[in-house]
Order: structure tokens, then sequence, then C-alpha cells
């Protein structure tokens, strides 16, 4: 199990946050912080990654590899894109 | 200056057409293999339909075993620009499982896939700004941010510059040559060695301080852009001092590399 | 459009050992995966609770001991593609804390400390299919791989074995726990491959 930063979601995300996920912005749901992906606390391990609040440790998003695709959650967040 | 004010100055401003290098599979072969040090391997790609990538960005590589069986791994991007050759440097991981094929076994003419270009947060161009940028490496962490202070060297870009490399010893240094070069070019170098330090150095060897920071690195009131990258413990360490040490978090970029110190 | 790399090695084929699941490889060791921080809990402060329809049960870490800890031999699963044969485990079955409770509901959410959460229907906790485990491999757990307490439900996929446990709540409805929502089966069994959606 690895601690991450969002830099390591900037492929697995592409087309669900835009053409690059790690400047996409945040809204912690519980805490309320605004952030940039790339400045969350990734948990990278086998069962997916699971990017936490940098300052509240609430899960913002989760992704799992499935062999289709990645089923990818955003339960604790609200997401706003780069003007593409 | 409230958080959303905050972000967009953060956020990278928005580029030409040109610069804006949509990520996709692209194939791969490998035209050259050095060591780089006595743990890690430098491994040129060439990429014919490679777009180009940012200073700092990374890509993901993947290996397919002929049952199918596929690995994938993220690398930083130590070459930028519009080039189809794109450089790689590749540190052992113990028990790894990608990274000591990479590092003793792939050869010159080995086919793999890579994806990218990727990360639009950690890059660095020449040109947009003439802020001082400050660079925080840990050991392989210097990948992404020696591919900065060259393009910054190679555009003969104005901004101040400084590099702060911490490594264990000196065989472990990446990219002697283009760091040396950059060094000419004006990026204000400091190595700290945590284990053994060349021959006659001023410092000796010793873990990297709050106080070595603070003596390397611009004052927190020049107003620099940071970038930090290594381990995940060094990342973290490096990130507590500059904010003990007064510099503004929002200023503060940094990439994780996972593992331990 | 995968190219293959020449000398790249894949997965030893273990489809011919029939104790083996589908789709997995057997390991020797015993890989940590995790979705948060590791939780530092002292058995001291560590308690287990049941929350029916109608109360709260409670055992302190020494009251789940009396309930009479056994020996178990079992082979695990993980989703992630490993299988670990033969591990010995030290545990109280959850028929024991089980014994005590009334509920008409069918379903659990499995609690952990540090906010994990996992689903399992009640009549595959029960007739000695899981332990409140507290010993692996002769060793009491340690924290990173769910100590002091962990569930342990062998014939499901190990992420339902929740590391850390604290506690059930029943629910009328099989509602999905935290790997559930994001991707992965309802049920798990890993002997018909239910690792995802």
């Amino acid at each position: 199990m690895t601690v991450l930063d969002g830099n390591a979601l900037a492929g697995v995300l592409i087309g669900f946050l835009g053409s690059d996920p790690t400047v996409a912005a945040l809204r912690c749901s519980g805490c309320r912080t605004v952030g940039a992906l790339a400045g969350t606390r990734v948990h990278a391990s086998p069962m997916g990654f699971v990017a936490r609040c940098p300052h509240c440790d609430d899960v913002l998003v989760t992704v799992v590899g499935a062999p289709g695709g990645p089923w990818v959650g955003i339960p604790g967040a609200r997401v706003a894109l780069d003007a593409d | 200056m409230s958080a959303v004010e905050g972000l967009e100055e953060r956020i990278t401003p928005p580029t030409s057409a040109a610069l804006r290098r949509r990520p996709a599979w692209h194939a791969a072969t490998v035209a050259a293999v050095s060591p780089e040090t006595p743990n890690a391997r430098r491994i040129v790609l060439d990429v014919p339909t490679w777009p180009g990538n940012d200073p700092g960005q990374h890509l993901d590589l993947r290996l397919t075993a002929e049952d199918g069986y596929q690995a994938s791994r993220s690398y930083s991007i130590a070459s930028s620009g519009a080039t189809t050759s794109v450089v790689l440097a590749v540190d052992r991981v113990e028990d790894g499982e990608v990274s000591p094929f990479l590092v003793d076994a792939v050869q010159v003419g080995d086919a793999l896939e890579v994806h990218g270009p990727l990360g639009g947060w950690f890059v660095w161009r020449p040109g947009v700004s003439e802020r001082p940028v400050q660079l925080i490496a840990g050991g392989s962490g210097i990948v992404p941010l020696a591919a900065i202070a060259s393009a910054h060297a190679d555009a003969g870009d104005a901004a101040p510059f400084r590099l702060l490399y911490a490594v264990r010893t000196p065989e472990d240094v990446f990219f002697r040559t283009e760091l040396a070069r950059a060094e000419a070019a004006g990026v204000d170098t400091t190595v700290v060695y945590s284990r053994r330090a060349p021959d006659g150095a001023a410092v000796p060897a010793g873990r990297l301080t709050r106080d070595a920071v603070a003596a390397a690195v611009f004052p927190p009131d020049a107003g620099a852009l940071v970038y930090v990258c290594g381990s995940t413990p060094f990342v973290e360490q490096v990130l507590t001092w500059l904010g003990e040490l007064g510099h503004d978090t929002t200023d503060v970029r940094a990439e994780r590399f996972g593992g331990s110190a | 459009m995968a190219t293959f790399t020449r000398g790249f090695g894949g997965r030893r084929d273990d489809r011919d050992d029939p104790r083996i699941p589908p789709g997995q490889t057997l390991v020797r060791d015993w890989p940590v995966l995790s979705a948060g921080a590791t939780p530092e809990i002292e058995p001291s402060d560590w308690s287990f609770s049941i929350r029916t329809e109608s109360g709260l049960h409670s055992w302190t870490w020494d009251e789940v001991q009396a309930l009479g800890v056994e020996d178990v031999t079992v082979d695990i699963h993980c989703v992630t593609h490993w299988t670990k044969l033969d591990m010995s485990w030290r545990g109280v079955p959850l028929d024991r804390l089980f014994a005590d409770v009334e509920t008409s509901l069918d379903y659990c959410m499995v609690h952990s400390f540090g906010g994990y959460t996992t689903n399992v229907p009640l009549d595959e906790l029960l007739d000695g299919q899981a332990w409140i485990a507290f010993e692996a491999d002769g060793e009491p757990l340690t924290p990173e791989h769910g100590g002091p307490a962990r569930l342990l439900v062998p014939h499901l996929y190990f992420w339902k074995s929740a590391k850390w446990v604290r506690g059930i709540v029943m629910q009328s409805d099989d509602e999905p726990g935290f790997w559930e929502n994001a991707g992965y089966n309802l049920h798990g069994d890993p002997w018909k491959e239910e690792r995802y959606w």
C-alpha cells in the first residue's frame, strides 16, 4: 500500500475529470476546502485508489479497476473542471 | 484572498492550442539504455506518435506478458518539448514487479506502451512567468525537476532558479551532465548527502534538516514557485518545514513517489 | 492493442489446483492492501458491538476472549488475485456473539475503526463461517494486517474480512459497504469470481 497524491490519478481519471485530471478543482463535502486533485492524499493499492481530502481525510474519489474499465466514484466532493 | 481566487491563481494558466497535448496510448520502442546510478537506468524511448510534453509531466508505462497479464507504472519524464524521443530514469524498487525488469532486463528494440503526456499540475514552462523557481528533489524525485531545470537552461529563461537535491551518496546522483549544464546556465544548485559526501566536501554527510533547507532555498518573501518531488515521507517532511519557515503553501506544488524515505 | 514485451513474465497459472479459485495465484507472503491510514488501537481501548433493531450489545476485549477462542486453518482469497492456503488463525466464532442477539434483520454492515465498512448477509457470518480473529500464523495481528482484531470470513473474498473490526449494524437490505460502493461485488464469492459489479 502506497500513499501518493492526485498526480497518480492523471492517467486513470482522464475523461472523468477532463483531459487533465490533476488540475480539476475538488470541493470537499466534509470540510468545504477547495483544492486541485493533484493535492489530494491518494492511497493506492491493488484494490484501487482512494483520494482523501488533505485537510479532513474524508474520501473524495474512489477508483476501482474492473476489466471493462474503471469504476469512478466521487462520493465526497464536488468537481469543477479546468476550461478545456 | 478567498479559497476560489487562490485556486484560480494556482491552476496553470490556459495555454495555446499547440501546447495542449491530449494524452493517448502510444507504441514505444526502447532506443537506448544506460546505467544512471548503481540502482537506476536511463531509458530512451522512441515514440513516433508522441506529441511532446511539458517539463514535469509523466507517463504511464505498460508491459504486457505473453499470457496477456499487464502491469503499469507511472514514470516522470526527464525530457521535454516537441520530440519523439522520451527519456526516463527508472530506480529499481526492491521486490518490485516492473522496475527490476526495466532496470535489469529490458533491451534496445523491446516494445512497450506508454500513456501520456500526463499531469498539467506539476509542470513549469519557460516564458510564462519571471517568478523565481525553487526545485527540491529527494532521490529519484530529481527526474521531473531535471526536466524543468533543463528546459529553463535550454530556453535561456530569465527566472531565478535554485535546486536543492538530497541524495544518499555521490553515486546516487542522477543526470549529472544535465544538472551541470543547468548550473552553468545559472541554476543555483545545492546537493546534500545523507550517507556519504564526496571527498573534501564542505559539508559532511547527514540527514537533511530544516536549517539546511532554509539555507539553500529562496526566502519566503521571494515569491518563488516551489516544486518538491521525491518519496512520500521526503515530500511530507519538506512541506512541513517549508510551512514552518513561512512559505505560502499555495506557491508549493508536490509530486509524491510513494515508498519509504 | 496490447503489445507483448519480450521477457516480461506473467503470473503463474494455478488453475489446475482445485483448492485455488479461478483467476487466483498462489502466494506465500501476505500482501498489505489498504484504503487509508492504519488505525492504532490497544486491546484495552477495543470493543465490539452489534446493533440490532432493538438495542446494542457490546463486548470488551476480555469478554470476547471469554466466549472461547478456537484455532482454525483456512484458505484466503483476495480479489486482487492472490490466494494463501492453509493459513492458521485464532479467533472467536461469530456464532458465540450472536447467540445472545435477537434480530429479524437479515443483513449486516460491518464497521471498522477508521471508517471502513463492508456488507455481509447474516447467514454467511453464522454456522462456523466467520470469526473475530486476533492471531494469524501464530502471531498477534499487527495493525497493518488489521490488528488487534479483524473479521475473518474466508469463504468470501478477503476484503470482506474487515480489518480493525469494531462492530456490526444489522440492516434490512444488503446495502453496500465501502468497496462495494466503489465497484466491487456485493457478495464476493471467489468460486464464482464475483469480483466486480
